[in-house]
């Protein structure tokens, strides 16, 4: 590796000199936007991915001077990934984490770094990736201070999502569509906010009809600019949770066609099919109670119908039917991807007859099935 | 889909136990139900003269090997094919992946996961949890293998291996 350029610095200086690092961060300070930047250093952030907003977004927290960064991917580096920031050439070959580690150490000798090049979704590296979130803080065995999520399928979102509902933490959950033309963000607390799996996954709608996008080829496009987009909103929301200034969005979106960049809050599920979720809320609804009286009439956000329209933009008439749950995004700028109605009926005779054979004896059987 | 998927889907018995590998004794009552339906399943395609694929898992159920195998022009193309359980079966489908054949096609992931965003993992999160392997390999890995090969072998990218 590369021989650090400058030392390691104990104490960020807002001495506005040439050599300064830090010079200009501090300088929030000066201007009364942020009252504590360096509480920076005290900060730990699990990013899982290191694709196109994860990588990114590890390098705006190396900049700002993150105290530790965790990395979780299990990809190598691609020239196939060079349409996306960060990653360079050379670096072809190399496991993303390893690779991020160099460029970031580099850049700011000052982060502390974990790598972990393994797929978070089996069984051995979740319970894993379970003690990084309860363990991995900058005091050792402290819960890290924020998980941010930067993959791009379901499986690890979803995993994710439980990881961080069992020890109720945190997290921020991202992503852009396969089109690479929308892209959100969003704010997962436990018991407060809607889950991950509390409704079926969100996407800023196209405005394009579905039935004339061309399916067919490749699974995935995707544009530097609309996952340098999205990594800014996550990395600016994940500055303004953990430097507690300005005020966290919970579901924004970004539009790339219309320019346009809703927001919204998803109440949690109290039918979610995450029992632990369900869990959360009950004791977050507990937690509000006990609150005294004053305190306790702040209830949980309000989804705001979007009557007040910021942006002036006219919203083009949705012709679903809208059945109005709470859980339901207020904004039509935000779809489901997906229906929930199940296409399938259970009952007796569909339903599988487990007879009083072993798992062992089931398995022969299957095996014995072979020609 | 075609009907003839269609009508053999809809005979694959449907499974009620929602639990994953890392339920205990709940997980081995969903692998039965698991392997009972696979065991439904292949017998509906060799009654009906269609059997086309070989599966087993590790005694805990946590990971899948099998072989899956596609007619066309009159010749048989075979591939291994696998997979894990994810942590949040049956919340989200098992990745099947056909390692073979990664680099080859544009619709598939890393590792040679075979693309299912599309035709079927909303299927599978609408019907949680009542379906399983079976219908991942009949919903999942049947469709795409009728799409792939053909195109596979018409660009030259496989071979038969009496061809070789």
């Amino acid at each position: 590796m590369a021989q650090p350029y400058r030392e390691k610095i104990d104490k960020m200086s807002s001495e506005v000199v040439d050599s300064n690092p830090y010079s200009r961060l501090m300088a929030l300070k000066k201007m009364g936007i942020v009252n504590n930047y360096e509480d920076i250093k005290n900060q730990s952030v699990i990013i899982v991915g290191l694709g196109g907003i994860g990588s990114v977004a590890a390098e705006m927290l190396t900049r700002c001077g993150v105290g530790k960064l965790l990395l979780f991917d299990y990809d190598t580096v691609e020239i196939a990934n060079m349409n996306r920031l960060f990653f360079r050439p050379d670096q072809a070959g190399l496991s993303k984490t390893k690779a991020a580690e160099q460029t970031l150490q580099h850049i700011n000798p000052d982060v502390s770094f974990e790598t972990y090049n393994y797929n978070i979704t089996t069984i051995d590296s979740f319970e894993h990736f379970k003690s990084r979130i309860e363990k991995g803080g900058i005091v050792p065995d402290t819960p890290v201070s924020l998980v941010l999520g930067c993959v791009d399928n379901f499986e690890a979102r979803t995993a994710i999502n439980q990881a961080c509902l069992e020890l109720n933490r945190s997290w921020m959950e991202s992503g852009v569509s396969e089109n690479a033309i929308s892209g959100h963000i969003q704010f997962i607390v436990p018991g407060e906010t809607a889950c991950f799996q509390c409704v079926p996954p969100l996407i800023v709608a196209s405005g394009i009809d579905e039935r004339t996008l061309k399916r067919e080829g490749v699974c995935a496009a995707s544009l530097p600019t609309t996952m340098g987009i999205v990594a800014g909103m996550l990395i600016q929301n994940t500055l303004k949770y953990l430097l507690k200034f300005g005020e966290v969005s919970y579901l924004l979106g970004y539009n790339a066609l219309l320019d346009y960049f809703p927001k919204d809050n998803i109440k949690p599920n109290p039918e979610c099919s995450n029992s632990i979720c369900v869990k959360q809320q009950k004791a977050y609804q507990e937690y509000l109670k006990s609150l005294p009286p004053p305190v306790a009439v702040v209830q949980e956000p309000q989804t705001k119908p979007s009557t007040e329209n910021e942006w002036g933009i006219e919203l083009v008439e949705d012709e679903q039917p809208t059945t109005a749950t709470s859980t339901k995004p207020s904004n039509t700028q935000f779809e489901y991807t997906y229906e929930k109605k199940p296409t399938v009926q259970v009952n007796e005779e569909t339903k599988v007859k487990v007879n009083e054979s072993s798992l062992e004896d089931l398995m022969a059987q299957l095996k014995g099935l072979k020609k | 889909m075609d009907n003839q998927t269609k009508q053999t889907v809809a005979q694959i018995p449907l499974l009620t136990v929602k639990a994953g590998p890392r339920d205990g004794d709940q997980w081995i009552e969903r692998l039965k139900e698991e392997y009972q339906a696979l065991i439904g399943y292949v017998e509906i395609n060799k009654k009906a003269d269609n059997d086309w694929f070989t599966i087993e898992s590790n005694p805990m159920g946590t990971r899948w090997q099998g072989k899956c195998w596609y007619i066309y022009n009159f010749k048989k193309y075979e591939f291994d094919l696998e997979f894990d359980m994810p942590v949040t079966y049956p919340e989200t489908a098992p990745e099947l992946a056909i390692p073979e054949l990664e680099g080859k096609t544009e619709k598939m992931y890393r590792g040679g996961k075979i693309c299912l965003t599309v035709h079927f993992k909303p299927l599978w999160a609408r019907n949680v949890p009542h379906f399983g392997i079976a219908h991942a390999l009949a919903l999942g890995l049947a469709p795409w293998l009728a799409a792939e090969v053909p195109h596979l072998v018409d660009n030259g990218m496989i071979k038969h291996h009496e061809d070789k």
